[in-house]
């Protein structure tokens, strides 16, 4: 695979094991990856294949077992809380169940002000701040002044994932991790959700690492797609590539599995 | 949170609890402004008085009466006399005598008294009574004759030099005197203990000083708790293992034993209602740990954790913010349990006499230790023990009501 722009993040032999003795399972097994900047990538898996793992190995949440993630070109050092931090500002994510996103004590206005505050907009007035929220909060079509004073639990699903994306807006992170952050909404506001993600991407320039397990999906937004099974990648490549032309045996089931229209239904793969 | 609060006010157990235990705390502080003094002050000469209202017989002899005539005054004073076993016998001579044993009714003193009048014969000799029995009912018949004459009874003075005795007053049967002009009148609700104490006056301290122990000792355990199971649960690694050794090694070593040691240790004299309460405290907290620790575990891997640390929080407002209000509901019901499980602890450690020392502060174990002592419960002195048990149960029983309504506001999938 080819690809003219810089390596935003990468990754060799990345393995993440659970437990020990008996109940010894290997989640992630010795991946490589190349992560471009700009790009949008997805990671296509069934459950249980290996892809949060990854993903909160990628955001610094769990520890690598094995292997190397490399940033920027540079093995990633996340040993100390500060550096961490640091990192946290280039790496964001958007969950899949926003319904567990938020705390549910705390209002939804401190969400986007310590997104602010992370920016380093501490000590800006109140105005600036409000304005800065609703901004973000208009590129998602919420209504900040609707919002105020209000717990996540007054919020619908799609209204809490828009939300989370206007976090990202005020962040501006390097790399977006969406981890299958359409999947526990309707499908209306799913597509309202894609496109913004879209839009976001344009406006910041940011790479996504999409994680679904819908291939369709995965075909119709990304540039790249890796094919993600027992904790390893079997297959990737740009998107045309893999889903028009897959030659895993794993991605072909994915594809057949995928119910089309207008067409009898092949149950013999399920 | 202001919901919950407004649904834990809606929960009847809740509310019943609640409603026991704060009436149970305003009587501790309203009954002390009207009845003042030491309770542990030592008012009878004689123990275990019964309870009721004590009128000085002094006094009521040196108080002008005025005249009064009751209708049932003699046989109130004649069934006073009569003892269950007076009756009974006076059963045996009547049916001895020839009257139907249907006909005697022992508990109506009139109609007995009325055919014993009848029937009653001096000189005849029932076949097989002793010469004793019959002496017996010669003594009782002449008190019963002796109760009704109603002669005056003489109040007499010794003069100190001659020793002649001087009659000051005369007390007829038909004298009254006002409770309100006798000055020395005490009211005990609930008689006096084996010290002659107001045990009124006593349970009321010893209650506030054993919530008070309930309270030190359950804040401290959870607290200890607490601390101890978010920091094991939340950093895990060596710092869990650690936590998790010594709170296993405080699991398997009954806490109660280790109670009963560590009071020993300290010694009767450096054992205060203080000290007890910390012992009590040191002691249970094992519990909470375990539980917070679990709870800790499930939740550090949420997404809002996640996402918390994201945001770039430090540890302490993650915890602060992120994990705290979410085992908040559990914290508050586990400080609960533990004020009336640490109520009950202080109740069986001094019931074996290793409780606060008992020269200073009564507690409900120390009642219930003085009333075992001194045989209460075995010679029916039942107000010595039984109002202080009741006052252990119920404290119990409405924390544990408490405990219960919170838990179906907190769980409501979990109970009906």
């Amino acid at each position: 695979m080819s690809n003219s722009k810089p390596l935003c993040l990468s990754g060799k032999g990345v393995t993440k094991v659970f437990g020990f003795g008996s109940k010894r399972t290997v989640a992630v097994d010795h991946v490589d990856f190349e992560f471009h900047e700009g790009e949008f990538v997805s990671i296509v898996g069934e459950s249980g294949s290996g892809k949060t793992t990854l993903s909160k190995m990628l955001l610094g949440l769990i520890n690598v077992t094995d292997g190397q993630i490399f940033f920027q070109d540079k093995p990633l050092d996340i040993s100390t809380r500060k550096k961490k931090k640091e990192y946290w500002k280039d790496i964001q994510a958007i969950f899949q169940d926003p319904f567990s996103s938020y705390n549910v004590f705390s209002k939804v206005d401190t969400v986007l002000l310590d997104c602010i505050h992370m920016r380093g907009g501490k000590h800006l007035p109140m105005e600036k701040k409000i304005e800065m929220m609703t901004e973000a909060c208009s590129f998602v079509n919420l209504k900040f002044a609707e919002l105020t004073n209000k717990y996540p639990f007054e919020l619908s699903g799609g209204q809490m994932q828009r939300l989370m994306i206007a976090r990202i807006f005020l962040l501006k992170p390097k790399i977006l991790l969406a981890d299958e952050p359409t999947s526990m909404i309707d499908a209306c506001s799913r597509a309202t959700i894609l496109d913004m993600l879209m839009n976001l991407r344009n406006e910041i320039g940011m790479t996504i690492i999409f994680i679904t397990h819908d291939i369709g999906l995965a075909y119709y937004i990304s540039d790249t797609v890796y094919i993600m099974e027992h904790g390893k990648f079997v297959e990737y490549g740009s998107a045309d590539e893999v889903i028009l032309n897959p030659k895993a045996e794993y991605t072909k089931r994915l594809i057949s599995d995928v119910p089309k229209i207008y067409e009898e239904w092949d149950l013999s793969t399920v | 949170m202001k919901n919950t609060i407004r649904q834990i006010f809606h929960s009847p157990k809740f509310l019943a609890g609640f409603s026991i235990l704060a009436a149970m705390l305003l009587v501790l502080f309203i009954y002390p402004l009207f009845v003042t003094g030491n309770p542990l002050q030592m008012i009878g000469l004689s123990s275990f008085s019964k309870p009721g209202t004590y009128v000085s017989v002094y006094d009521a002899i040196n108080t002008t009466p005025d005249i009064m005539k009751l209708p049932h005054a003699d046989e109130k004073r004649l069934a006073a006399k009569l003892s269950d076993d007076d009756r009974i016998a006076m059963k045996e001579w009547l049916v001895a005598a020839g009257i139907p044993e249907a006909d005697i009714d022992i508990t109506d003193t009139d109609a007995l008294l009325e055919l014993w009048s009848d029937n009653y014969d001096p000189s005849a000799k029932p076949a097989g009574m002793t010469m004793a029995k019959r002496n017996y009912y010669k003594r009782l018949n002449a008190n019963l004759e002796a109760a009704l004459k109603g002669t005056e009874v003489v109040v007499s003075e010794e003069d100190p030099e001659t020793g002649e005795l001087n009659q000051i007053k005369f007390v007829k049967d038909t004298d009254y005197v006002n409770t309100k002009d006798v000055v020395n009148v005490i009211n005990l609700p609930l008689g006096t203990d084996n010290f002659g104490r107001d045990v009124l006056k006593e349970l009321v301290s010893a209650t506030k000083t054993s919530i008070m122990i309930g309270l030190i000792a359950g804040t401290i355990a959870t607290l200890i708790g607490l601390t101890t199971g978010l920091l094991a649960g939340y950093l895990g690694g060596w710092l869990d293992d650690l936590i998790l050794f010594i709170t296993n090694l405080f699991t398997v070593i009954p806490g109660f034993i280790m109670l009963i040691l560590i009071s020993y240790g300290i010694g009767q004299d450096k054992r205060g209602a203080t000290t007890v309460a910390i012992v009590i405290g040191l002691t249970s907290w094992t519990w909470t740990t375990r539980s917070v620790r679990s709870q800790v575990i499930s939740l550090r891997n949420r997404d809002h954790v996640n996402l918390s640390k994201l945001s770039g929080h430090s540890l302490a407002r993650i915890i602060a913010t992120d994990i705290l209000p979410y085992i908040a509901s559990y914290v508050v019901m586990a400080f609960i349990l533990q004020i009336s499980t640490a109520i009950l602890a202080e109740a069986q450690l001094s019931m074996i006499g290793l409780g606060p020392k008992t020269s200073e502060v009564p507690t409900l174990g120390l009642m219930m230790n003085w009333a075992m002592l001194y045989s209460a419960h075995t010679h029916g002195y039942w107000w010595a023990y039984f109002p202080v048990l009741m006052v252990i149960a119920l404290i119990s029983f409405s924390l544990n009501l408490m405990n219960t309504g919170l838990d179906q506001v907190f769980n409501p999938t979990l109970r009906d």
